[in-house]
C-alpha cells in the first residue's frame, strides 16, 4: 500500500499548489475591477519601430478579400515609411492570417496585442470576425480600425472600435432611395447572400426603407457565396416580372449572377453596393454587368488628385486596378497614420483620441469624419458599370 | 408553366455537371473502396491548366484566334493531360505506399492532399478569382415563351451520359475493364493471377482524373469564373451525389447528380431559397433510409 | 504493489485517484498559465482543451465503435449554441431573466455547459437513428449532411444572430472567496479543465467497461457481435448519443473561451479536423487523440505562426496538409495505434499489473 500511500500525498501536494497558483491575493487598495483592468492594459514600446497589427483572411474561402486589404495598408503604410515614418519612427506591419475563422480572428488579435505588443489593429473585413476580435482589443485598451465591417454592432462594442466603411443602414437606404427616386421602381426583387453578414444587413435595410417610400419587394431569394449557379433563384425572381434587383453581393458571385440573369432574359437592371467594387466584376460578367448600378466610394473618373494618385500608384506596385477593398484598406492605414501624427506621445489611448477626432480627413474613398459612435461618415457615390470604367451617376449624402 | 420547364431545364443542367465530377468519384471508388477527396482539387488543377493554356495561346496568336472548337480541343486535350498527370502523382506518391493500410487513413491522406492542392494553389495561382477565358461561344437553342436551352447545357448533359456509356463498356466489355473488376472484388487473388494490379489502378486514376479534366473545361466555360478552392462546392456535391447513387456504380452517379441538381433547384423553386441546402440534403438523409446503399447500389448482406 | 485483486474499496479510492490528480495537475498548469503566459498562450490552451473534448468524444464512434461520422461540428455547434444563448438571456448584457443568484452565477456555467451537451446528444439520437440501416460512407455522407443542415439552420435563425453570429457571449468572470480572487481566464480555464478530465474519465471507464467492449465488438465484427448477443444496433445509437453530449461539452467549453460564435466556424472543415486528430492520434486511443489535439493546435500557432512572421509567406496551411501527408504515410495507424500512453509506461517499466487490465 505504500504506493497508494504517496499517490496520496503527492496528490495532497497538488491540490494546494492548484490552489495557491490559480488565485492572487486580493489587494485591499484597488478595487478588484479596476486591478484587472490594469493589468489587461497593454504595454507598448516607446522607441524604435511601431508595431501595428493588422489581421485578415489571407488564406482560405475569402483570401481574396483579405489580400486586396492587405494590399492597401501596405500601399499606405510603405508611403509613410518612404517619407520617413511618424515622429521618425519607422512603421512595421506584422499582418496575420486567420483563414476566415472567426475563432482564428479572436487567437491572432490576442497574439498581436499579448505578445507582439501592437500600438493599433487594423481589420477585417467581415464583420462577423470583427466582432470576434473587437472585444479583445476593447479589453486591453488597443485602438482597433476595421476597413470594411459594415454591420452597425461593431463599433457599439467599445470606445477603441472605429471604421472607415459606410454601415449598413447608410449604404441600404441610399440605393433604395435610389431605386425608387432615380430608376422610379416600384417592384424590387432583392437577391441576398446569406452566408455573409454584409450583404444580410444591405437587404434588410434595403427592403426596409424601400416599403417605407411606398415601394413593393415582390420577392426575396438568397444563395450561398461560394456558389456558382443561380438560375433557380433567377427563374423565381424573373417570373415576379421585378422593376429592379438588388443583389448586396461581392463581385466574386455578382459576375456570375449578372450573366446567368441575362441567359434567362431578365432586362431589369441590377443594384448593387461597395462589394462589387473590383475589376474581377467586369471581367467574369463581361457585357451581362454593364449598365448596373451599384453604390461605391468613387468612381474611377473621379478627377480628386488623392484619389487618382492612389489608383496610379496601386497601379505601378501591384499591376492591377485597386477594389473597393483596397481602397478601404488603405483608407484605414491612412487614418491610423494621421492620429498618429497628431498624438503627442504614441500610447494607445492617445492614438484611440486621435482618431476619434478625425474630421474632414481627404481619403481615397470620400472625406471622412468620425462621428460620436466611431463610424464615418462619408457621401456614397452610385457609378454605373460601363466597360471597365464606373460612371458617375449621382452622389447621396448621410 | 415555362418557369416550371426552366427549372427543369436548370436542374437537370446543374445535375449534369455534378454527375460529371462525380463519375470520376465513382470510378476510382469502384476500384479502390477510396473516397479519392483530392478529385475536386484535380478538377481545380485541370481548370487552372485550361486558364493557363488559353491565355498562353491568346496571347501568343493575338488576334486571329477565334472562340471555336479547334481551341477548345486543345485546351481540352491539355486540361486532360494536366488532370491525368496529377491523379498519377497523387496515387503514386500519396496513396500507394497506403495500399495496406485501413481505409479511413487513405482518407485522411486524401484530405490532406486536397487541402495541400488548395493552399498552394492560392500561393501559386493567387486567391483572387479568374475569369476564365471564352474558347467556345455559348449560345442559346431553344429560346421562346420564357425557356432557354443553352448549348452548354446540352454539352454538358450528353458528355456526362457518353462517359458513363464509355467507361461502362470499358469496365464491363474490355480485358482492362476485368482487370479492374477484378482488383476491384479481391487484390490480392488479382494479382495472384497474374493482374499487375499497381498498373490497373494507376490506369483508374488516369482515366477519372481525366474525367476530371473534361469537367474543368466544361464548367470552366459554363460558369467562367475560376479560384484555387472551386473544387470545394462541386467536388462535395458531386460526391454526395455519387453516394446518393450507389458509390461505385456508373449509372447511379450520374443519376444521383441529376437527382441533386433537381432536387436544389426544386426545393428554391418551391419551397425555400434560404433552406436549399438544407432541404437537399434533407432529401438526400431521407432516401439513404430507405435505400441504404444509395439508389442503384446493391445491398450487400455480410456473409459470415 | 500487491498481488492480490484489491478490494472494492482500494478500487472505488482508485478510480477517484487518477481524475482528481489529473484535474489537479491541469490547474496547476493553469495556475503557472495565468501568472506567467499572455493572454494568446492561454486562449490557445482553451481553443486545445476544446479540440481535446472533441476528438476524445469522436473517438468514441469512429476509433471505438467503428462507425464514421462527418458532422462532428454539427453536434459541437448545437451544444455551443445553445449553452451559449443560455447564458446570453440569464448574464448577457441587459440580461432580464436570472438562473442562479448572483454570488453562485458561476455555476451557470457548468449547468449550462450540461444542457449543452444534452441538446447535441438528442442530436445525436437523430443522427444515430440512421445508422441502424446505414453502413460506412453512407453514413458519413449522412452525417455529414446533417452537419450541414445545422449550420445552414443556424445561418438563418435571427435569435442567434445569423450570419452576423452571436457577440458578447458571457464567460465566467473573476471569483472572489474570502481574500483570494481568482481571475476571469482562470475560472475559465478551471471549467475547461473540469470537463476535459471528465470527458477523459467517463470515456477511458466507458470503453473498458463490458458495457464499453460492446462498441469495440461492433467494430471488430458485427455479425460475431450480434451472435454473442450484443445489441450491436442499440450500442451504434448509444455510441452517437454519448459522443455528441460531448462535442456538445466542447462547444460550451468553446462558447466561453470565444465569447463568440459564428456559424461559420462549424464548417465542414472543423468535422475534418476532428476526424484528423483521432485519426493522427490513433483509431480508438484515447491518449493518443489527446496527445494529437495538442499538435493539431499547437503546431500551426506556436511553430508555423511565428514562421509566417518571420518569412511574411503565408505557407502554414501548405506546410500543415504536408506534414499530415507525410505522417499518414509513414506511420498509418496513427501515433499510439490502439495502445494508450500508459501502455507504454507499463512496458517500460515491465511491471504488467496482473489483474488483466491491460487495454485491447
Amino acid at each position: 500500500m505504500g504506493y497508494e500511500a504517496m499517490l496520496k500525498h503527492v496528490l495532497a501536494g497538488l491540490v494546494i499548489f492548484a490552489a495557491t497558483t490559480g488565485c492572487t491575493r486580493k489587494t485591499p487598495v484597488a478595487a478588484p475591477s479596476e486591478s484587472s483592468d490594469d493589468s489587461h492594459r497593454a504595454q507598448v514600446a516607446m522607441t524604435g519601430d511601431i508595431l501595428i497589427g493588422e489581421y485578415g483572411s489571407m488564406t482560405g474561402g475569402e483570401a481574396t478579400f483579405g489580400l486586396s486589404t492587405h494590399e492597401g495598408v501596405m500601399m499606405a503604410i510603405d508611403e509613410t515609411n518612404e517619407a520617413g515614418g511618424v515622429k521618425g519612427r519607422r512603421l512595421k506591419v506584422i499582418a496575420l492570417d486567420n483563414q476566415g475563422k472567426p475563432d482564428e480572428a479572436a487567437a491572432v488579435v490576442t497574439r498581436l496585442i499579448t505578445e507582439n505588443k501592437v500600438v493599433a489593429v487594423l481589420g477585417e473585413v467581415a464583420s462577423g470576425r470583427t466582432l470576434a476580435a473587437a472585444p479583445i482589443a476593447q479589453q486591453h485598451k488597443i485602438p482597433m480600425i476595421s476597413p470594411s465591417s459594415t454591420n452597425p454592432q461593431v463599433t457599439e462594442v467599445g470606445d477603441y472600435i472605429f471604421r472607415v466603411c459606410f454601415i449598413d443602414p447608410f449604404q441600404g437606404t441610399a440605393m433604395a432611395k435610389f431605386a425608387h427616386e432615380k430608376l422610379s421602381a416600384k417592384k424590387v426583387a432583392i437577391l441576398r447572400d446569406v452566408k455573409s453578414d454584409y450583404s444580410v444587413g444591405l437587404a434588410t435595410f434595403f427592403a426596409k426603407t424601400f416599403r417605407q417610400m411606398g415601394g413593393e419587394i415582390v420577392i426575396d431569394q438568397s444563395y450561398q457565396s461560394g456558389e456558382k449557379d443561380f438560375k433557380a433563384q433567377l427563374t423565381q425572381i424573373r417570373s415576379k416580372k421585378p422593376d429592379a434587383i438588388f443583389i448586396p453581393g461581392y463581385y466574386t458571385e455578382v459576375g456570375l449572377i449578372a450573366q446567368q440573369a441575362k441567359q434567362l432574359g431578365i432586362k431589369a437592371p441590377l443594384l448593387g453596393g461597395d462589394g462589387w467594387d473590383s475589376e474581377k466584376l467586369y471581367q467574369i460578367g463581361k457585357d451581362a454587368i454593364n449598365g448596373q448600378y451599384f453604390s461605391s466610394h468613387y468612381t474611377t473618373e473621379s478627377t480628386d488628385s488623392v484619389v487618382q494618385d492612389f489608383i496610379k500608384n496601386y497601379k505601378a506596385k501591384y499591376g492591377k486596378v485597386p477594389d473597393g477593398l483596397a481602397a478601404l484598406g488603405y483608407d484605414a492605414a491612412k487614418v491610423l497614420v494621421s492620429a498618429m501624427e497628431r498624438a503627442a506621445e504614441l500610447t494607445p489611448k492617445n492614438i484611440r483620441d486621435e482618431i476619434a477626432r478625425t474630421k474632414d480627413f481627404a481619403g481615397v474613398t470620400g472625406r471622412i469624419t468620425i462621428d460620436g459612435k466611431r463610424n464615418a461618415v462619408k457621401p456614397a457615390v452610385v457609378v454605373k458599370v460601363d466597360g471597365t470604367v464606373n460612371r458617375y451617376v449621382t452622389t447621396i449624402t448621410p | 408553366m415555362e418557369d416550371f420547364i426552366q427549372h427543369l431545364i436548370n436542374g437537370v443542367s446543374l445535375g449534369s455537371i455534378y454527375a460529371l465530377i462525380a463519375l470520376g468519384y465513382t470510378m476510382v471508388y469502384g476500384i479502390l473502396q477510396l473516397i479519392n477527396f483530392a478529385h475536386s482539387e484535380v478538377y481545380m488543377l485541370g481548370a487552372f491548366a485550361a486558364y493557363y493554356t488559353a491565355i498562353g495561346l491568346g496571347r501568343a496568336l493575338g488576334a486571329d484566334l477565334e472562340p471555336g472548337i479547334v481551341f477548345f480541343g486543345i485546351v481540352l486535350i491539355v486540361a486532360m493531360a494536366a488532370c491525368g498527370v496529377a491523379g498519377l502523382t497523387i496515387e503514386r506518391f500519396a496513396y500507394r505506399p497506403l495500399r495496406q493500410a485501413p481505409k479511413l487513413n487513405t482518407l485522411i491522406t486524401a484530405i490532406g492532399v486536397s487541402l495541400f492542392l488548395q493552399y498552394t494553389g492560392q500561393v501559386i495561382f493567387g486567391a483572387d478569382p479568374k475569369s476564365f477565358p471564352t474558347v467556345l461561344e455559348d449560345r442559346s437553342l431553344v429560346s421562346s415563351g420564357g425557356i432557354d436551352l443553352r448549348l452548354f447545357d446540352v454539352t454538358i448533359l450528353l458528355t456526362g451520359v457518353a462517359f458513363m456509356s464509355g467507361l461502362h463498356y470499358l469496365i464491363h466489355r474490355t480485358k482492362t475493364g476485368k482487370a479492374m473488376r477484378a482488383v476491384s472484388t479481391n487484390r490480392q487473388v488479382a494479382s495472384l493471377m497474374g493482374i499487375n494490379t499497381d498498373k490497373i489502378i494507376s490506369m483508374t486514376f488516369l482515366i477519372g482524373s481525366s474525367l476530371a479534366g473534361v469537367g474543368s473545361v466544361l464548367v470552366g466555360m459554363k460558369y467562367p469564373q475560376i479560384d484555387p478552392l472551386m473544387g470545394l462546392f462541386f467536388g462535395l456535391k458531386a460526391f454526395v451525389a455519387a453516394v446518393l447513387g450507389g458509390i461505385g456504380n456508373l449509372a447511379g452517379a450520374v443519376l444521383g447528380g441529376i437527382i441533386m441538381g433537381l432536387s436544389e433547384e426544386m426545393v428554391v423553386a418551391y419551397l425555400s431559397s434560404t433552406y436549399r441546402d438544407a432541404l437537399a440534403f434533407g432529401l438526400l438523409i431521407v432516401i439513404l433510409v430507405f435505400r441504404p446503399a444509395g439508389l442503384l447500389g446493391k445491398w450487400q448482406t455480410e456473409k459470415v | 504493489m500487491t498481488d492480490a485483486a484489491p478490494s472494492p474499496q482500494t478500487r472505488f479510492r482508485r478510480s477517484f485517484l487518477a481524475p482528481t490528480a489529473t484535474f489537479a495537475v491541469l490547474l496547476a498548469l493553469g495556475g503557472i498559465l495565468d501568472r506567467t503566459a499572455n493572454g494568446y498562450t492561454q486562449l490557445i490552451f482553451l481553443f486545445m482543451f476544446v479540440n481535446m473534448i472533441l476528438a476524445l468524444s469522436l473517438n468514441l464512434v469512429n476509433g471505438f465503435t467503428g462507425q464514421f461520422s462527418l458532422g462532428h461540428a454539427g453536434f459541437m455547434a448545437v451544444g455551443a449554441y445553445v449553452s451559449g444563448y443560455l447564458s446570453v438571456l440569464t448574464m448577457g448584457v441587459g440580461a432580464r431573466l436570472m438562473f442562479l443568484p448572483q454570488p453562485f452565477e458561476f455555476l451557470n456555467f457548468p449547468i449550462f455547459a450540461v444542457a449543452g451537451g444534452l441538446a447535441a446528444a438528442a442530436a445525436g439520437y437523430l443522427v444515430g437513428l440512421p445508422s441502424l440501416r446505414l453502413r460506412g460512407d453512407y453514413l458519413a455522407i449522412v452525417t455529414l449532411g446533417f452537419g450541414e443542415i445545422i449550420r445552414v439552420v443556424l445561418l438563418n435563425t435571427k435569435a442567434v444572430g445569423g450570419a452576423r453570429g452571436m457577440p458578447g457571449v458571457p464567460a465566467p468572470g473573476e471569483l472572489v472567496v474570502g481574500d483570494y480572487v481568482f481571475s476571469p481566464f482562470f475560472m475559465n480555464y478551471l471549467w475547461a479543465a473540469f470537463w476535459l478530465t471528465t470527458t477523459f474519465f467517463v470515456l477511458w471507464r466507458l470503453v473498458r467497461s463490458t458495457h464499453g467492449r460492446g462498441f469495440q465488438s461492433v467494430r471488430e465484427d458485427e455479425i460475431a457481435a450480434e451472435a454473442m448477443g450484443v445489441n450491436t444496433t442499440k450500442m451504434k445509437v448509444q455510441a452517437f448519443v454519448i459522443s455528441s453530449f460531448f462535442a456538445g461539452l466542447a462547444g460550451a467549453v468553446f462558447a466561453s473561451a470565444t465569447k463568440y460564435l459564428n456559424p461559420s466556424t462549424f464548417q465542414f472543415t472543423k468535422s475534418v479536423d476532428a476526424i484528423i486528430m483521432v485519426v493522427l492520434g490513433g483509431m480508438g486511443s484515447l491518449t493518443g487523440s489527446v496527445i494529437a489535439a495538442i499538435i493539431v493546435t499547437m503546431l500551426p500557432e506556436f511553430v508555423l505562426r511565428p514562421l509566417q512572421e518571420y518569412t511574411g509567406v503565408d505557407l502554414r496551411m501548405v506546410i500543415y496538409s504536408l506534414l499530415l501527408i507525410i505522417f499518414m504515410i509513414s506511420r498509418p495507424q496513427g501515433i499510439f495505434g490502439k495502445a494508450e500512453v500508459t501502455d507504454l509506461f507499463k512496458r517500460l517499466t515491465k511491471a504488467r499489473g496482473k489483474d488483466g487490465r491491460t487495454s485491447a
